[in-house]
Parts: structure tokens; C-alpha cells; sequence
């Protein structure tokens, strides 16, 4: 920079920010850009949308599809729909986790010392993961399609399937930011997702029929919201019955994003 | 009610636990001038800053940017605002131009000035080469200006510079001094926090000197250099033996001040008129005597402290 001295005395042109409409959905689009930019340049950072469905698909279907279900094919068409729904909601621990790494960094008060809307870093970090919750996505429905797994019913069924999983996913992370917000270690957000994902994923129709429950559980599992994403995909990708599964995740979809998204907003407000 | 002050800030108090960061801080810049925020470590310059940018509500007093509320219109002081400092910075990995390019869409640039400004601040502040590059590949020093480059993309009338040179080599410092004078001369007001005397004085106008939460001082460079003692003169005479001729000389340079020998071989006098340097140069030369040292220091920090508080300066616990 010693050629500074040199440069016109007033190199700036002077630039006046206007006010625009629907700045927060503009500026959660940038900041959606710029996770992306990120995922982009450490895929490494996809493993647990990538590896971990396929691990979970082949230990699964092979150690136990043939004394659950009695054939590993028929284990596979059951067990794809809820590996899909684990691992999206496994997925989602990964952007409390970011979050918390990302805000003990400078980044996070340059953009409160910004102009933009309070939510809109947040916003923006969630709908940035919509491309890893497609990725796992195609990624289970694939590996499942290599290994024998065939979508029964038609190409609408399966793609609204599809979406309702990443849907879900968005809704749900909710959860995590807000973790994010409260706890002061990346580690301590992993480790509390963990422990509230884990239940949800086992005391649920995700590796087995609920019926061979015990009464207790099968209690918890019928509220549980995996049951009714799994019960939805299922119901979608293979014709079996839907019960109200739908309706069910779309209104813990709603549940999600109405309580942990004021909650994290108001959280991240109050993080010094 | 001065009209014209553009940062102001009144009875500020932030308490962070036991810590009291600041115990009643009283600030005022007039527009177009630099103030010089000066200060140890965990003197509460950062917090000072902290609120006057929005980034920390105070527990008590109040401050007006432009004439807004920093509580109450954050919004409106936000959008005149530009913040540099240890931490409001870039996205490690994103390329310098990404960051700027980003910053440009937050302030609401719109795409095509959003481009336009990014390219002009990293041609100005010669990134251009490593534009493309992820900025957690830059330099100490690029990253300080990109840092810089980052807080002016949308033009701020005010500019707070939170300990813009320390860690900086003397080269990149003068480079960053010129780059602040840019933007005064550009008709910015700054803000600048320092724990050095010397950078304070090349560049405010007015210098708050701030310790353990509260003003301790306030006044012009030169005024504050009349209560600290000004310039300091050092030479080292290359032959021991010439020690006595060189007191003799130092002496008559700064109007009869005994010149003392602060470390072995250097003497030292304090000297008030901007020529004295020149003056002991040339009488040296006149008189046969070689140096190997000869340099004008400002007081240090901890002289400052010394002789305003009375007390030695220990190193705080940073706030």
C-alpha cells in the first residue's frame, strides 16, 4: 500500500444506501449466498449429509433387515423413508453448531453494525442449509435406488415426499439456532442435539414397527414428530396409508418455526 | 448544545459483571475531526466503542451519532456508520471481494454499485491482486486493510477505527495513518482507539485519554504533550569519549536542560522546538562528533499513565 500517497485524494464515489422493500428477504438471500459460498469451499463439512445416510442405510438393511423384517429388500423399503427423516434431522444439528463457532467470530458484529434486519444473518444461515437437506435427500433416495429401493407410487408422490423432508428439516432448525444462541461451546450445542435428536430418531416408526412397543412408548412415539415425517414419506414414496401423517408434520413444521425461531431471534438479539 | 458535534456521548456507564468497563465516559467529536481514544488495555475503549456503534446497549448515559440515539435509532445510526476494529470484520472464507461485494448488498447498494464499490476499495487499498483470494490466506496487514475496506463500502460519515495499527509494522502503519487523514481530508469523522501516544498525535485533533472506565484527560495533542512532556531527544555519540561533548551539545539545543544518559551510551533531553533536531544535527556535525543513534520519541503509554495518574500503569485484565 506505499503507493497510497499517490492515489487521488478522494478515491471514494460517494454511494448512499437506499431503502428498499423486503430487505429482509434480500438480505437473507445474500446471507444465504454467502453459507452457501461456504458449504461450497469445505465439502468436507457435507459428510454427515453424505456418508452418514448411506452407513446408516447398508449397517441397517444388512445387519438387521433379515431378522427384523425377515428380507433385506423388504427391510430396505421400509427402513429408507425413516433413515431419510434420521438423518435430515441429524442434519440440522450441524448449523447450531456453525452458528455458535460463526458468532464468537468478527463476521457476526460486522453485520450488527450493519443496517440489516435483526433476523436476517439467521434466516439467511438456515435457508443457505436447504442445499444440504436436498443433497441428503437425493443422496439416501439414490443409494437406496442402487441398493434395491423402488418408489411405488408416482413421481409427484415421491418429489412432495421429498420437499416435505427438506421442509421439515428448515422448520426444524430452528431448534438448533436456537441451542446455538443459549450454549457458549460448538461441542455443547452437538452434544445437546444429540441427546434430544437421538430419542426422537429410536422411539419412533424409523427402524421398526411402533406397534411392537411398549405401551409407554408407543405413547411418545405417536407424538413424536419423526413418526409423522416418516409415516407422511413413507405414505408418499410406498402408497401406505398417510392417517394424517402430513398434516401432522406440517403442523410441527409450524410448531418449529413458531416457537424456536422468536426464541432464537430474540436470544441472538441479547448475545453481546 | 454544541450543533455541530457528530459523536457524542454522556455519562456512559458498562458493567459486565464485577468488571466495570466503564464507570462514566464522557465523549465529543466535532465533524470532520479525529478523536483519539487513548488507553491501555482493558481501559474500556473497545466496550466506548462497542455502544457507540450499536453493538452494546449501556447500562446508563446515552449517545447520539449524527444527532440519533445509538439505543433508540440504532437503525438509522447504523446506516452512518463504518466499523473496524479487532472484531467486526470479514468472512474468513469468503474472497476479499465477496465480503465487499456482500457488505454492498446489506447496505442496499444494489447489485451493480455494490461491484463497482468493491472494486474501487480494493484498488484502493491495493487488493486488487488478491481479490479472488479466500481472506483467511491474506496477511496480517491485508487483512487489517480489508478489514478497513470492508467498514467504508457504504460511504460512513462516521468512522470508529477500534486499534486500527496495533500488531502493524511501522511501514503498514504510516500506510494505515494515510489512509485515515484520506478520509478526514474526504470529510469523515473518526473515532480511533490507541495505545499510542505517537499515533494520537499524528492524527487527532483531540485526544481522550481513558483509564479503568473513566476520562482521565482531555484536550488537544499538544496540550496533552505540555502536561506529559513532549518530544524526547536521544543520541548515542559513536565514541564513549565523546559523551561530555555531546551533553554539552544536547544541552544548548534544548535551552539549558541537563541532558541525562537514560541507558548506557544515550543521552537523552526533552526538547519543545520542532528544530531541535536539525539544530543538534547540524552542531554535531560542526563539532566532529559521529552518532550511531539519534531519534525523537514521544512519551510511551505507560509515561503518559506515570505522569497523569501518579501511579505506574500495571497491564489490566483485559475487559
Amino acid at each position: 500500500m506505499t503507493t497510497l500517497l499517490e492515489r487521488p485524494r478522494t478515491p471514494i464515489t460517494s454511494v448512499t444506501p437506499r431503502p428498499r422493500p423486503f430487505r429482509l428477504v434480500r438480505h437473507s438471500l445474500a446471507l444465504a449466498k454467502r453459507s452457501l459460498i461456504k458449504t461450497w469451499r469445505t465439502p468436507e463439512a457435507l459428510i454427515d449429509v453424505t456418508l452418514q445416510p448411506v452407513l446408516f442405510l447398508v449397517i441397517f438393511v444388512y445387519i438387521f433387515g433379515g431378522a427384523v423384517a425377515g428380507s433385506t429388500h423388504d427391510y430396505l423399503q421400509f427402513l429408507l423413508p425413516g433413515i431419510l427423516a434420521q438423518t435430515i434431522a441429524t442434519g440440522c444439528i450441524a448449523i447450531g453448531v456453525n452458528l455458535n463457532t460463526d458468532l464468537a467470530k468478527g463476521i457476526f458484529d460486522r453485520f450488527r453494525s450493519l443496517p440489516v434486519p435483526r433476523s436476517a444473518p439467521l434466516v439467511g444461515a438456515v435457508l443457505g442449509d436447504i442445499v444440504r437437506y436436498l443433497i441428503v435427500t437425493l443422496v439416501t433416495v439414490a443409494i437406496g435406488y442402487l441398493m434395491g429401493f423402488r418408489i411405488t407410487t408416482d413421481p409427484l408422490s415421491a418429489i412432495a415426499g421429498c420437499l416435505l423432508a427438506v421442509l421439515f428439516a428448515l422448520c426444524l432448525s430452528w431448534l438448533p439456532v436456537f441451542v446455538a444462541m443459549k450454549v457458549r461451546t460448538p461441542g455443547a450445542v452437538q452434544g445437546l442435539m444429540f441427546a434430544l435428536i437421538m430419542p426422537l430418531s429410536f422411539a419412533s416408526n424409523v427402524f421398526v414397527d411402533a406397534t411392537t412397543l411398549p405401551g409407554w412408548m408407543q405413547a411418545f412415539v405417536e407424538v413424536n414428530p419423526l413418526t409423522h415425517l416418516v409415516g407422511a414419506v413413507r405414505g408418499l414414496f410406498l402408497g401406505t396409508p398417510l392417517d394424517g401423517h402430513v398434516w401432522w408434520t406440517l403442523a410441527w413444521c409450524a410448531g418449529f418455526v413458531v416457537c424456536f425461531m422468536p426464541l432464537a431471534l430474540r436470544a441472538y438479539r441479547k448475545k453481546v | 448544545m454544541t450543533a455541530d458535534l457528530v459523536i457524542e456521548a454522556e455519562g456512559l456507564v458498562k458493567h459486565f459483571g464485577a468488571t466495570k468497563a466503564l464507570q462514566g465516559v464522557d465523549l465529543a467529536v466535532p465533524r470532520g475531526t479525529v478523536l483519539g481514544v487513548l488507553g491501555p488495555n482493558g481501559a474500556g475503549k473497545t466496550t466506548a466503542v462497542r455502544i457507540l456503534s450499536t453493538l452494546l446497549v449501556p447500562d446508563a448515559g446515552s449517545a447520539r451519532i449524527g444527532g440519533f440515539d445509538v439505543v433508540r435509532d440504532a437503525e438509522r445510526v447504523r446506516q452512518a456508520i463504518g466499523l473496524t476494529g479487532q472484531y467486526a470484520s470479514v468472512d474468513e472464507d469468503l474472497t476479499g471481494r465477496q465480503n465487499l461485494e456482500l457488505f454492498g448488498t446489506l447496505l442496499d447498494l444494489g447489485r451493480a454499485a455494490a461491484r463497482r464499490r468493491a472494486g474501487e476499495l480494493l484498488e484502493w487499498f491495493d487488493l486488487t491482486g488478491a481479490a479472488d483470494r479466500m481472506a483467511k490466506t491474506y496477511s496480517g496487514g491485508m487483512r487489517r486493510r480489508l478489514d478497513l475496506a470492508a467498514s467504508l463500502v457504504g460511504s460512513p460519515d462516521v468512522i470508529f477505527l477500534d486499534e486500527p495499527t496495533t500488531g502493524l509494522d511501522p511501514a503498514k502503519r504510516e500506510d494505515m495513518w494515510d489512509v485515515v487523514r484520506t478520509l478526514v481530508a474526504g470529510g469523515a469523522t473518526v473515532l480511533l482507539t490507541t495505545q499510542y501516544l505517537e499515533e494520537a498525535d499524528a492524527l487527532a485533533d483531540e485526544i481522550t485519554v481513558i483509564d479503568h472506565g473513566r476520562v482521565i484527560a482531555h484536550d488537544t495533542p499538544d496540550g496533552l504533550k505540555r502536561v506529559v512532556g513532549g518530544q524526547t531527544l536521544e543520541v548515542r555519540p559513536a565514541h564513549p569519549t565523546d559523551l561530555p561533548r555531546t551533553a554539552a551539545i544536547l544541552s544548548e539545543v534544548s535551552s539549558g536542560a541537563v541532558a541525562d544518559e537514560i541507558r548506557k551510551g544515550v543521552l537523552a533531553v526533552p526538547v519543545v522546538d520542532d528544530a531541535a533536531m536539525t539544530e543538534a544535527v547540524a552542531r554535531l556535525a560542526g563539532a566532529g562528533v559521529p552518532v550511531t543513534e539519534l531519534s525523537l520519541h514521544l512519551p510511551s503509554l505507560d509515561e503518559v499513565f506515570f505522569t497523569l495518574t501518579g501511579t505506574a500503569h500495571r497491564e489490566e485484565v483485559a475487559a
